[in-house]
C-alpha cells in the first residue's frame, strides 16, 4: 500500500518566506509521489501549526510526515510530539532544513527555492523509508559518581546526598576543597575561602549518603545511562583508615620534608606523610611512596612506631572498586597556565616573579610565610608590587580565550597587599572584566583604595637596570595606552595572573567518561547556551571549571545544576533511551567479526556458540560505524538504513538525472521484438 | 547554446554533532556561501558508507563533500579516524574510475567552525566548477546506434537461408 | 513431442566455464536429462536462431543464460530468449555481474580495437583494417554485430527471473537449482538463489581481531593453514562474498577473489571491500594509511570489482577521465554532452 506523505513548508515569518518562493514550494512537493497533502504556514513550530498537522494526519490519514523549516536540532523534538500526539509514530517524521541551510544563507531567490525543492524531494523519498520506532526504557541506578572533591563537585554531592541519594564521591588528592582550599580570601566579599568551605568539607565528610573516596582515580567506565560500571582506584595510603585518629603525630614526627609542590605551589614544604592543609577532609594522612625514607631504603618507620592506635600498615595495597551508577557528574576543575612558557615574564628565572597560586599560598594565615607577604628570601617586605593580568590568556600565541576570573583575582591581591604591607601596588592590565553581581563596585574599592591601574599588556619583566633607581629592582616594561607612552615602573614584588588551563589529563578523563574535548580542552556541553552541564552523551554532565574558566559562584550554580539534572532521572525512575541503534541479522552474519573492533563503547559482543556477532541496544549509541563496515551487508542501522539514505541520495538529485541518462533497462523490459 | 554558468550538484554527508551544526551555525550567523551543497545529516562522519558516494557520484553529483568532527574530537570518540581511513581508500578507487580526487573530500569542522566550514565549501564550489560536470550516467550510454543493430539482426535472420525442420 | 521440460542453455560474453560446471553435475546430469529437453544450446547443439524465432513466446521452459551483452548479437539473443522463455536464469558470474568481461569497462571499444588489431607484437595490419559493424563486399552486403563500448549484464539488458551466481556456479549449487525450479520452490521473481550470508560462514578458518599494518600479494607469504587470511594481510574477500562455494579458495590457502559476488541486499560490491579493509587497516597516521593503501593494493578496481565491474554502482571507468579532461579548455557554460 502506497504512503500517504504530508509535506509542511514553513515561512517563519519572513526568515524563510523571505527568500524562498514558500507558494511555488508548496504546489510543486504536491506533484511529487504519493504526496497528498502540501501546506504551507506562517509559523508551523506554533501550537496552531502543530494543531494543523495533526488534524490532517487524522483527517487525512497520513502516514508520513516532512516538515521543511528550521533545523531540525531546534524542532525535531517539537514535530515528533506533534506527530505521537496524533497518533502517528513520531520517526515517521523527517525535516528538510531550509532556513538555517537554505534561507539564511542564500542570496539569490531562484537559486534558493531550487535548492529547497532538492531537500523537499530528498526528505519525502526518504521519509517513505522510514520505519516505527519505540524508544527503550532503562532503569537508572539512584547512585552517582562524582568526580572531583573541588567546590563544584563538593556542591553537587551535597545536593544528591541532602536529597536522599547515594553518592560515591571520587578525589585525586588526599583531601577535598580543591583550589579553592589554597586561598585566603575569595573576591568580592573577601571572605576567607576556608571559612566558607570548611563546613562544606566537613558536611560531606559526615553525610550518610555521601561515600568518600579520596586519593583515589578513575580508572574505567562501561555501560550507559542508568547503568555505568565505573573502576575506581583507590591508591594505597598506607594508612588504615577505619584505625587513624588524625591526631597528627605522626607528621609531626616524620623526619623527611619535601616541598609541597602541589597544595602549597611549590612555596612550602610537606612531610613524606602528610595532610595537604590542616583541614584536610578526611584527616587521614598519606604516605607519599616517593618520599619516603622507608620505600626509598628500607629505613625508618618512625610514624609506625609512635602512631598510638597503630594505623600505619606499610603493606597496604592499592584497591579497586567496580561501583555501579547511574549517572556520572565530572567536577574535574582547572590546572595553572605554567608562566615558563612566558619566558620574558622571568618567572623561574628571576626570583621575585610569583605565579598567583604562589601569592595565595603566601597570603594564606596558614600558608608557608603565616600569611607576611615577603619576598623569596623570606623576610624583605616588598615596597612596590605589581599584578601582570592576562598571563598566557587572550593571546594568540598561549590561549586565546579569557580566563574570566583573573581581574577580580587581581583585584582581591592588590586589596590584600595594600591591607598586610605599605606597598604601592599596580596592576597592568588589556581591559578590566568586572562583570558579575558586586565585582564593578569591587573594582570602585580599590581604585579609591589607591591601587595603581596601567592600561597596557607588560611586554617584559626585567632585572636589567638601565637607570640608578631600577637597580635592584624588577622592572616591568609596558606601554600605557592611556597615556600614550612606554614605561619601566621599577617594582620589588611581581605576580603573574596565569590562565586558567583545562586538567593536563582532562582530554583522557573525558574519553573515559565518553565524552570529548573542544580544541582548548575544556569539556563540550551539550548546547552551549541551553544546557550547559550536559553533555553529548547521556548520564554525564560537567560541573566547575572543567567546563570552562569560571569563578566560585558559578562553579557552584552548576554543582547544583547537575545535581538536579541527576535528581529528576532518579526520581522519575527510568530513561527512554532512542531507539536509533545498530542491529546485526544473525542469519546474514557470517561471523568475519571485522566489526568486534569498531566499537568505542564495546557494544558489539561475538557469541562462540552461534559464530555470529550482536549488538547490545543498551551500549549502542547509533553512530553507524559499524552498519558502514559490514561487509556482509548484514548490519542495519535504524532511522539512518542504507535504504533510507540511498533514497535521501536519489531524491536531492531528482535534477541531475536529466541530460545523459541511458536507455534504462526499464525500457529495454518492454521492448518486444517483432518476431515472426 | 545559452551562455550559463555551470552550478555543481555536491551532495554533502554532515554528522549531527559538529559539522551539521556548524552549517547550522553559518545559517544564524547569516555567512552566505554557495548553495551548491546539498546536505544530508548521519549521526557520525563514521557512518558514510562507501556505497553513498558511489550512489552520489553514479546519480548525477558532480561532487560529494564529508565533514566530521576534528580527529580527537568526535563525539563517538574515534570514529572519525574510521572515515579517514575509508575515504583514502575511496579515493585510491575512484582515481582508478577516472574520477578526479578533487571532486570527493573530506573535511573537519567543529560546530564552533561556521566560517571554516563555508570556506570550505566555496573553495570545493568553485573547484568542482573548474573541473566541470560529472554526468556520470553518460558513461554507460551509448551511442544511437546499438538498438537499430538489435533489431537489424532480425531481419538478417529472417533472409538469411531457412532451416526446414 | 515428449511431456518434458524444455531447457535452453545460451552462451553470450563467457568462457565456456558454466557449460562446464553443468557437467560436473556428474551422474545428476541423467537427472536433468529425464526432467527437460534441451531445445537450444549453441555450445553442444546445432539449433539455429531462426528456430528459436519461430517458436511461440514462453515456448521454452527454463532458459539458462550465462555471459555478459557486449555486442548487439548478444543483446538480441538476450531479448529474443527473454521473449521465447517462462524462467530466464542469469546463471554465473558472467550473466550475473559482468565477470571478467566486464573488467572490459575500463577501458573502450576503440582502445580495445587498436591494442587487438593494431598493438600486439605480431599482428601485421598495414591497412589498419578493423571489423565494422556493415560492409559491401564483391556485391554483398555484410553485418557483423556492433561492438559496444560497454559490458552489461543480463539484468541491465532484459528483465531477469533468477541469478545464479559463481563463477562458474558450483555444481551443487546448480542441481540445489534444478531441485528448485522442479519443485516449484523458488523464491521472488529477481531474487538470488543462493545464500544469505557470506563465505567466512563456511570458511573453517579461525578469526579474531583483525589489525593489519601491510596488505600482502599472494606470492608474499605462505600462510598459515589455520587463521583466517585477511588476518594475516592477504586481500581474502572472504567477509564480502556470498557464500556457496565451500570457501574451496581459503581451504587451500589462496585468497577468495569474489566470484560469487556481493551478499543478499548489497548493492555494489566494492563499497563493502572498501569498508571491510579500511576497518581493518590499523592506523590513525592519513600518511600511514595512504602508503599502506598504496603499496599493498595497487589495483584498485581489478581487486574490489574483479567480478562485479559491470554491476556495480559506477559500471565502469570514465570514458573521458578527469585527468585527460582537465587539459581540455573548460569554459564556463552549461555543457553540452
Amino acid at each position: 500500500m502506497a504512503e500517504r506523505v504530508g509535506v509542511y513548508v514553513c515561512h517563519c515569518g519572513s526568515n524563510i518566506a523571505g527568500v524562498v518562493d514558500v507558494a511555488e514550494i508548496t504546489r510543486w512537493a504536491g506533484t511529487l509521489e504519493d504526496v497528498v497533502v502540501s501546506r504551507e504556514y506562517k509559523f508551523l513550530c506554533s501550537s496552531l501549526g502543530q494543531a494543523m498537522i495533526a488534524d490532517d494526519i487524522r483527517g487525512e490519514r497520513l502516514t508520513r510526515i516532512v516538515v521543511a523549516a528550521c533545523s531540525p536540532h531546534l524542532h525535531e523534538k517539537t514535530f515528533r510530539r506533534a506527530c505521537a500526539n496524533a497518533g502517528l509514530n513520531p520517526f515517521l517524521l523527517q525535516m528538510a532544513n531550509i532556513r538555517e541551510h537554505v534561507s539564511w544563507v542564500t542570496k539569490e531567490k531562484q537559486t534558493a527555492t531550487d535548492k529547497v525543492k532538492a531537500l523537499v524531494a530528498g526528505a519525502v523519498a526518504r521519509v517513505k523509508r522510514h520505519c516505527p520506532l519505540e524508544p527503550m526504557p532503562v532503569k537508572v541506578n539512584p547512585h552517582t559518581l562524582v568526580l572531583g572533591g573541588g567546590i563544584a563537585g563538593i556542591q553537587a554531592a551535597l545536593e544528591l546526598g541532602d536529597a536522599g541519594y547515594p553518592v560515591y564521591l571520587v578525589e585525586r588528592e588526599p583531601s577535598i576543597g580543591g583550589h579553592m582550599a589554597q586561598y585566603d580570601k575569595t573576591f568580592p566579599t573577601l571572605d576567607c575561602a576556608a571559612c566558607i568551605l570548611t563546613p562544606k568539607m566537613s558536611e560531606v565528610g559526615q553525610h550518610e549518603n555521601i561515600k568518600l573516596l579520596t586519593y583515589s582515580e578513575l580508572e574505567e567506565v562501561s555501560g550507559s545511562i542508568g547503568n555505568f560500571k565505573v573502576r575506581i582506584r583507590r591508591k594505597a595510603r598506607y594508612v588504615r583508615e577505619d584505625v587513624c585518629t588524625g591526631c597528627g603525630l605522626c607528621i609531626e614526627k616524620c623526619p623527611r620534608k619535601v616541598v609541597d609542590e602541589v597544595f602549597e605551589a611549590g612555596m612550602g614544604y610537606r612531610k613524606a606523610i602528610y595532610t595537604p592543609f590542616p583541614q584536610a577532609v578526611p584527616k587521614i594522612p598519606v604516605i607519599d611512596r616517593g618520599s619516603c625514607i622507608w620505600f626509598e631504603r628500607g629505613k625508618c618507620r618512625v610514624c609506625e612506631k609512635l602512631c598510638p592506635p597503630s594505623a600505619i600498615a606499610f603493606d597496604q595495597q592499592d584497591e579497586i572498586l567496580e561501583l555501579e551508577v547511574g549517572n556520572i557528574i565530572l567536577a574535574t576543575g582547572w590546572d595553572l597556565f605554567d608562566c615558563r612558557r612566558i619566558p620574558q615574564y622571568g618567572y623561574g628565572r628571576l626570583a621575585n616573579v610569583f605565579t598567583s597560586l604562589e601569592f595565595e599560598r603566601m597570603c594564606n594565615a596558614s600558608g608557608p610565610t603565616g600569611g607576611r607577604i615577603v619576598l623569596r628570601d623570606g623576610v624583605t617586605v616588598p615596597q612596590s608590587v605589581c599584578i601582570v593580568h592576562c598571563v598566557g590568556s587572550r593571546d594568540a600565541n598561549y590561549n586565546t580565550y579569557c580566563s574570566g576570573i583573573c581581574c577580580m583575582l587581581s583585584l582581591k591581591l592588590g586589596h590584600l597587599v595594600m591591607e598586610k604591607t605599605e606597598a604601592k601596588v599596580y596592576a597592568c592590565y588589556i581591559d578590566m572584566r568586572p562583570n558579575k553581581k558586586d565585582y564593578e563596585e569591587f573594582y570602585w574599592r580599590l581604585l579609591d583604595g589607591g591601587m595603581l591601574f596601567v592600561r597596557g599588556k607588560v611586554a617584559e619583566v626585567t632585572d636589567m637596570a638601565r637607570l640608578p633607581q631600577e637597580e635592584g629592582k624588577l622592572i616591568v616594561q609596558v606601554e600605557d595606552t592611556l597615556l600614550g607612552k612606554q614605561r619601566r615602573i621599577p617594582v620589588d614584588m611581581v605576580v603573574l595572573m596565569g590562565a586558567i588551563e583545562p586538567r593536563r589529563d582532562a582530554r583522557e578523563t573525558g574519553l573515559k567518561a565518553g565524552i570529548s574535548c573542544s580544541m582548548a580542552g575544556w569539556y563540550i556541553e551539550r548546547h552551549v547556551k541551553l544546557d550547559p552541564v550536559a553533555t553529548m552523551t547521556e548520564g554525564v554532565f560537567i560541573a566547575g571549571a572543567c567546563h570552562g574558566p569560571k569563578d566560585i559562584p558559578d562553579s557552584v550554580a552548576q554543582g547544583a545544576a547537575a545535581a538536579a539534572r541527576v535528581q529528576g532521572m532518579i526520581t522519575k525512575g527510568t530513561v527512554m533511551i532512542e531507539p536509533v541503534v545498530a542491529s546485526i541479522s544473525a542469519d546474514n552474519c557470517s561471523g568475519c567479526r571485522i566489526c568486534n573492533n569498531l566499537c568505542p563503547f564495546n557494544a558489539i559482543d561475538f557469541l562462540t556458540e552461534e559464530k555470529v556477532s550482536k549488538v547490545n541496544p543498551a551500549l549502542c549509541k547509533g553512530c553507524g560505524t559499524c552498519v558502514a563496515a559490514c561487509p556482509a551487508g548484514a548490519i542495519t542501522g535504524a532511522h539512518f538504513s542504507n535504504d533510507q539514505v540511498g533514497a535521501e541520495i536519489e531524491g536531492l538529485l531528482w535534477d541531475a538525472h536529466g541530460d545523459g541518462q541511458p536507455a534504462m533497462a526499464e525500457d529495454a523490459l518492454t521492448l518486444e521484438l517483432a518476431v515472426s | 547554446m545559452q551562455r550559463e554558468i555551470y552550478e555543481p550538484k555536491i551532495i554533502g554527508f554532515f554528522c549531527n554533532w559538529c559539522s551539521y551544526r556548524a552549517a547550522d551555525g553559518a545559517g544564524t550567523a547569516r555567512i552566505k556561501h554557495s548553495p551548491n551543497v546539498r546536505v544530508i545529516r548521519l549521526m557520525c562522519s563514521g557512518r558514510v558508507d562507501p556505497v553513498f558516494v558511489l550512489k552520489a557520484l553514479s546519480l548525477g553529483a558532480d561532487g560529494v563533500l564529508i565533514a566530521g568532527c576534528h580527529p580527537g574530537e568526535c563525539h563517538y570518540i574515534e570514529q572519525n579516524y574510521k572515515t579517514m581511513r575509508r575515504f583514502a581508500l575511496l579515493k585510491h578507487t575512484l582515481r582508478a574510475f577516472g574520477i578526479s580526487e578533487r571532486r570527493v573530500r573530506l573535511v573537519w569542522a567543529s560546530a564552533a567552525e561556521a566560517s571554516q566550514l563555508t570556506e570550505a565549501i566555496n573553495e570545493l564550489v568553485e573547484d568542482i566548477r573548474t573541473l566541470g560536470p560529472l554526468r556520470w550516467p553518460a558513461n554507460w550510454a551509448e551511442d544511437d546506434g546499438h538498438l537499430p543493430a538489435v533489431d537489424r539482426i532480425l531481419l538478417e535472420h529472417q533472409s538469411a537461408m531457412e532451416i526446414g525442420r | 513431442m515428449s511431456d518434458k521440460g524444455r531447457l535452453a542453455i545460451y552462451w553470450a560474453a563467457s568462457c565456456g566455464g558454466c557449460e562446464i560446471s553443468i557437467l560436473a553435475l556428474n551422474e545428476k546430469i541423467l537427472d536433468v536429462a529425464n526432467a527437460f529437453d534441451i531445445v537450444f544450446c549453441p555450445c553442444i547443439m546445432d539449433t539455429k536462431a531462426r528456430d528459436v524465432e519461430k517458436w511461440p513466446d514462453r515456448h521454452i521452459d527454463v532458459c539458462l543464460f550465462n555471459g555478459g551483452i557486449r555486442t548487439s548479437e548478444q543483446e538480441y539473443m538476450a531479448r529474443l530468449l527473454r521473449q521465447k522463455s517462462k524462467v530466464l536464469v542469469a546463471f554465473g558470474s558472467c550473466a550475473c555481474e559482468g565477470c571478467i568481461p566486464g573488467l572490459a569497462n575500463l577501458t573502450r571499444r576503440q582502445e580495445i580495437f587498436e591494442t587487438v588489431y593494431f598493438e600486439t607484437a605480431s599482428t601485421e595490419n598495414a591497412g589498419r583494417v578493423i571489423p565494422l559493424p556493415e560492409t559491401l563486399s564483391n556485391g554483398f552486403h555484410l553485418v557483423l554485430p556492433v561492438f559496444y563500448d560497454t559490458v552489461r549484464t543480463l539484468g541491465q539488458t532484459v528483465a531477469v527471473d533468477y541469478y545464479l551466481p559463481g563463477c562458474p556456479p558450483e555444481a551443487p549449487r546448480i542441481w540445489d537449482a534444478v531441485v528448485a525450479i522442479l519443485e516449484g520452490k523458488l523464491p521472488a521473481p529477481g531474487s538470488v538463489i543462493g545464500a544469505e550470508t557470506t563465505c567466512c560462514d563456511e570458511c573453517p578458518r579461525t578469526r579474531g581481531e583483525k589489525k593489519i599494518k601491510a596488505f600482502k600479494r599472494t606470492w608474499q607469504i605462505i600462510p598459515d593453514a589455520d587463521t583466517c587470511l585477511l588476518e594475516q594481510g592477504l586481500l581474502c574477500c572472504g567477509p564480502v562474498t556470498r557464500a556457496g562455494c565451500g570457501a574451496r579458495c581459503p581451504e587451500v590457502n589462496s585468497p577468495c577473489i569474489g566470484c560469487y559476488g556481493p551478499n543478499v541486499g548489497v548493492e555494489d560490491f566494492g563499497a563493502r571491500m572498501i569498508a571491510a579493509l579500511a576497518s581493518v587497516i590499523d592506523s590513525n597516521d592519513p600518511d600511514e594509511i595512504d602508503r599502506i593503501i598504496r603499496e599493498g593494493i595497487p589495483d584498485p578496481v581489478g581487486t574490489f570489482y574483479r567480478f562485479s565491474l559491470a554491476n556495480s554502482l559506477m559500471r565502469r571507468g570514465a570514458l573521458v577521465p578527469d585527468a585527460e579532461r582537465l587539459e581540455l579548455p573548460r569554459p564556463k557554460i552549461a555543457a553540452q554532452a
